[in-house]
């Protein structure tokens, strides 16, 4: 049985969680307003580029002497996963998710006899996936010293990126991150960027009439990098927005457990304290009886 | 009265113009054009220079680098990496674009690749130009 003072001290540190959760529950909501803005900015800017992608891989992706960016190298024998993560933690399941999306596809990337090389940018899960596939790491992106996500942030992994397909390193290059759909849930999802798919948004294709200038061939090897850029951009703010969500979330979630910690550890203060004060009643009182 | 076309410029992080214009100079990859109403459909890349949109309500200038423009019949669109205001660019900005500039071309002299080096001599130059353009 805890004593009366230990119980005090133990109510007020609970308290002082609570005002901590709270606070950081608040700033997450404002983050993640900015970081909604931000997504939904970017939004017209990708899908015009996808439906211009779409149009010019339409006409050009099929011929022999596509990009390699489109058709591919041929093989998909090494694999690398590019794994977008946060920096910080105290965001409920959300970089666990997204590791075990990974995680997940790289064991059955090693158990089909593929080379799985992994790309980390952000440190959780870097750190979540150190263990497992430590010996896999190619490189690291750490974003801690940026306070927002720009496009050059993105052009910055794509180059990177870019520079190791050109290199040879890799056939195949898959992203994870966390898809934003509302504050409670975020869709840990893979997408593959090299190489590249426009099929999806293939119903807003363009008109086929179009006039090229240069030639498509040079268009399309022009704007293949900058839609790998494109992609990673977007990722990353999906994930940013994500990240906030999820971080709002979960320190809700530990803002309103504090207060049922509160209120039960207040029930048993208050109950101990009238016991003891009962106590001392009954020895007052047998105290005066047995004069 | 001339005749209007919808014009939208947007950079990967927002977008930066969507308005009615009578014409709009781009700086094409292969040459500047410029694009009216019902312009035949043309798609070209861009290369580092600046945009000049004439509407009714004034001129503008955009400062954009990278990307590409998308002309039909109804408007033009231009999707740019980079675009900035005139208005909006500061010494220092344009500065960091230079000394990118400086560095690509750098780089593509120490490995001796030869067409890049005149394009990003040509960009290098570019730039400088389009400082003292807007008298910076």
């Amino acid at each position: 049985m805890p004593s009366l003072k230990d119980l005090k001290n133990r109510i007020q540190s609970v308290k002082n969680t609570r005002k901590i959760t709270k606070a950081m529950q608040m700033v997450a909501a404002a983050k993640l307003r900015r970081a909604q803005e931000a997504a939904e900015e970017a939004r017209p800017y990708a899908k015009r580029f996808n439906a211009v992608m779409a149009g010019l891989a339409g006409s050009v992706g099929g011929s022999d002497t596509a990009p390699k960016l489109i058709s591919g190298t041929g093989s998909d024998q090494v694999q690398l996963l590019v794994v977008l993560t946060s920096e910080r933690g105290l965001c409920g399941g959300f970089n666990s998710n997204i590791s075990k999306l990974a995680r997940q596809k790289a064991n059955e990337l090693i158990a089909a006899g593929k080379t799985v090389k992994v790309l980390t940018v952000g440190k959780k899960g870097r750190d979540a996936l150190k263990r497992e596939f430590g010996d896999m790491f190619v490189g690291h992106v750490d974003l801690s010293d940026v306070k927002r996500v720009g496009y050059s942030n993105a052009q910055d992994i794509a180059k990177d990126v870019l520079g190791r397909f050109d290199a040879g390193e890799f056939d195949v290059a898959t992203l994870f991150y966390a898809e934003f759909v509302n504050v409670v849930t975020q869709i840990p999802t893979a997408q593959q960027i090299i190489p590249a798919s426009y099929e999806d948004s293939e119903d807003e294709g363009l008109a086929a009439e179009y006039d090229y200038e240069p030639s498509e061939e040079a268009i399309l090897a022009d704007l293949l990098p900058r839609g790998v850029a494109t992609q990673i951009f977007a990722a990353l703010l999906e994930n940013g927005a994500s990240e906030q969500g999820a971080r709002m979330s979960a320190m809700d979630n530990a803002t309103r457990n504090a207060g049922d910690m509160i209120d039960k550890l207040t029930i048993q203060y208050n109950r101990s304290r009238q016991a003891v004060i009962t106590s001392e009643l009954i020895e007052i009182i047998s105290g005066a009886e047995a004069l | 009265m001339a005749e209007l076309m919808q014009f939208d410029l947007v950079s990967p992080e927002r977008s930066l113009a969507s308005l009615k214009a009578t014409a709009v100079q781009i700086p094409g990859a292969d040459g500047d054009m410029t694009a009216m109403p019902m312009h035949a459909p043309t798609i070209t890349t861009l290369r580092p220079g600046l945009l000049k949109v004439e509407s009714p309500e004034g001129n503008s200038e955009y400062l954009v680098t990278g990307g590409f423009a998308e002309l039909n019949a109804e408007g033009l669109s231009v999707l740019a990496e980079k675009a900035i205001p005139t208005t909006e660019l500061t010494r220092a900005q344009l500065d960091e674009l230079i000394e990118e500039a400086r560095n690509a071309h750098k780089a593509a002299v120490d490995n001796d690749q030869h067409d890049l080096v005149t394009d990003a001599a040509k960009l290098l130059a570019d730039m400088e130009a389009l400082g003292t353009h807007i008298a910076l």
